[in-house]
């Protein structure tokens, strides 16, 4: 095990409750907190969890994004990431184009894993690993619960609809992360400074020749319906009562 | 004309009712000519499920012994070649359909719609994203393929009665050995879907124990219903992984959805939001589940799960 790479996307921090804008033309993201989408600090850890069994590696962790997803990288700097590549744009990235730039970077890199998030929380696209997989012509394990490096392969347990799989890849390959993969580590303050000095390299999408283009225009933004207030039961006996009369239980 | 190809979820013996689903979303294009796929060793039995579903035009076998299972990066590059005669490829939003879609997609290089939950028009669609805090309206160019991932519980089954034609095909696809099945450990198969229920009893972190949970399973069994989690039961381990509801597990739509000992949190609520009927039963009467609920019952669960299975019959 030579190299991981991990990928991390920019998103809006999971407590905060996102809302419509009222002319529907997106969400609103002003003074919203940003942070590492969750699933992909369960990949970092997974990277670095590797790194440590193994005695050394060096983990990689990367983005594609506005200049302030430096932020982002360089809290994976602090959690352990030994350095840092961002590959800058303004313009919306779809899958797709996260993927074109994440070959572009594995080309380059020649990782012997990629780790991603399953999905982002915040297009909940859940797209981008196993495009890379395809765009790399190398393995895909997806919805990771387990991962077990055996030499030059990887064996992975996967959440499933119908429970738990298990396949193996040889590496190089992408693995996307589920949630109870690992617990990641918090960053302590130490880490924080340590990471400032760690090198966070920026390229541009032009100097990896790569097509950022959009495919899917994003017509308007509307708040999901809601749903009908409904009544108060006061025990037991008057829920089953109501649920009988709807004809729902016997 | 709009042609769309569908790949059929299957198990070897059933049709994934998932299909049918997708089915109902394929319709709602315009003149649009629907073929299932179906990959397998043996897919005679479920090709001739296929070939029911109303509106169906064509079912076409891809048997080959690699695809015994649905590995990915196996059938990907088959179903991109069949692609070629489509203009649209849709999967359903099931683990089997995110895994698979979104490198179908990339070796097409088309765009994907994930969790398409309704169709504006051949090249308009609807999906939620920020855990179905928002819905956006999306436009695809026509002169592109568009793959996309059908969020079933958006969509009603289509019905049965319909004749499609089922043929055998043999594609000249070289497939990679770099992706290996091992093995599978799956829940008993004696408990109802979860994800095609029309009932479903489901419990939160209240619960406390697995051994707790097992009230909810007689429960169910009693009303004929799955059983579900929330993220933090499943997290807690008081209940299997494949049991989660929400926005990174199940997205279901049942008749009615029993929510004990759930708090609510937004990442469940978008698992749930098209049930027909939610019940809420929390000892919280703050808790957000009851601004979804249409009956909400405040009581301690423990007292109540015993009484609620001896007052419902069998």
């Amino acid at each position: 095990m030579q190299k991981i790479m991990v990928c991390v996307k920019r998103v809006v921090d999971y407590n905060v409750r996102v809302r419509v804008k009222p002319d529907g033309s997106g969400v609103m993201l002003d003074g919203v907190k940003m942070s590492v989408n969750p699933f992909d600090e369960i990949a970092l850890e997974e990277a670095l969890r590797i790194k440590e069994r193994a005695g050394g590696a060096e983990v990689v962790a990367v983005s594609v994004g506005v200049a302030d997803t430096q932020q982002q990288l360089r809290t994976a700097l602090a959690m352990g990431a030994d350095r840092a590549i961002l590959v800058q744009t303004d313009a919306p990235v779809e899958p797709l184009a996260a993927a074109r730039a994440f070959l572009a970077l594995a080309r380059k890199e020649n990782p012997d894993i990629v780790f991603l998030g399953k999905q982002a929380i915040d297009d909940d696209a859940n797209q981008t690993g196993q495009m890379l997989a395809a765009l790399w012509d190398r393995p895909q394990a997806t919805y990771a619960s387990k991962v077990e490096i055996l030499g030059n392969k990887a064996a992975v347990t996967r959440e499933v609809d119908t429970g738990l799989e298990t396949i193996e890849v040889d590496l190089p390959a992408v693995i996307t992360v589920d949630l109870r993969l690992n617990e990641p580590r918090y960053v302590k303050l130490p880490d924080i400074m340590k990471a400032k000095k760690k090198p966070l390299d920026t390229v541009t999408p032009e100097a990896l020749g790569i097509d950022l283009g959009q495919m899917l225009k994003v017509v308007k933004t509307d708040p999901p319906a809601q749903r009908q207030k409904g009544i108060m039961v006061k025990d037991v006996a008057e829920l089953v009562d109501v649920l009988k009369k709807k004809g729902l239980i016997r | 004309m709009n042609k769309i190809l569908i790949v059929g979820e299957h198990d070897g013996a059933h049709l994934n009712p998932a299909v049918a689903k997708c089915v109902t979303c394929a319709r709602g294009i315009p003149g649009g000519e629907i073929t299932i796929a179906l990959f397998g060793a043996d897919t005679a039995a479920v090709a001739a499920q296929a070939a029911q579903l109303g509106g169906v035009h064509s079912v076409l076998r891809i048997d080959r012994a690699e695809n015994a299972h649905p590995l990915a990066a196996i059938l990907a590059p088959q179903v991109a070649a069949l692609a070629a005669e489509h203009t649209h490829v849709f999967g359903p939003s099931t683990s089997f359909g995110k895994d698979l879609m979104p490198r179908v997609a990339a070796l097409l290089g088309a765009p994907q719609v994930s969790d398409l939950m309704a169709v504006e028009s051949a090249h308009r669609f609807r999906r939620p994203i920020y855990a179905g805090n928002a819905i956006i309206t999306v436009e695809a160019d026509p002169a592109r393929k568009l793959v996309a991932t059908v969020r079933v519980a958006s969509f009603e089954a289509a019905g049965v009665g319909g004749s499609a034609a089922v043929a055998s095909r043999s594609l000249d696809v070289a497939l990679p050995s770099h992706t290996r099945y091992v093995g599978a450990k799956t829940a008993g198969t004696d408990r109802l879907d979860l994800q095609t229920a029309a009932r479903v009893v489901s419990g939160g972190r209240a619960l406390g124990s697995a051994e707790n949970f097992q009230m909810l399973f007689r429960l169910a069994d009693k009303i004929g219903a799955a059983v579900g989690a929330s993220r933090a039961a499943v997290d807690a381990g008081y209940a299997a992984n494949e049991m989660q509801v929400g926005q990174t597990g199940k997205i279901i739509a049942p008749e009615i959805y029993i929510a004990i000992g759930i708090s609510g949190a937004i990442q469940h609520l978008t698992g749930i939001k098209d049930a027909k009927t939610i019940v809420a039963i929390n000892k919280d009467g703050e808790a957000p589940i009851f601004e979804v609920a249409d009956v909400g019952l405040v009581a301690d669960l423990f007292q109540v799960v015993p009484e609620f299975e001896r007052l419902v019959s069998a």
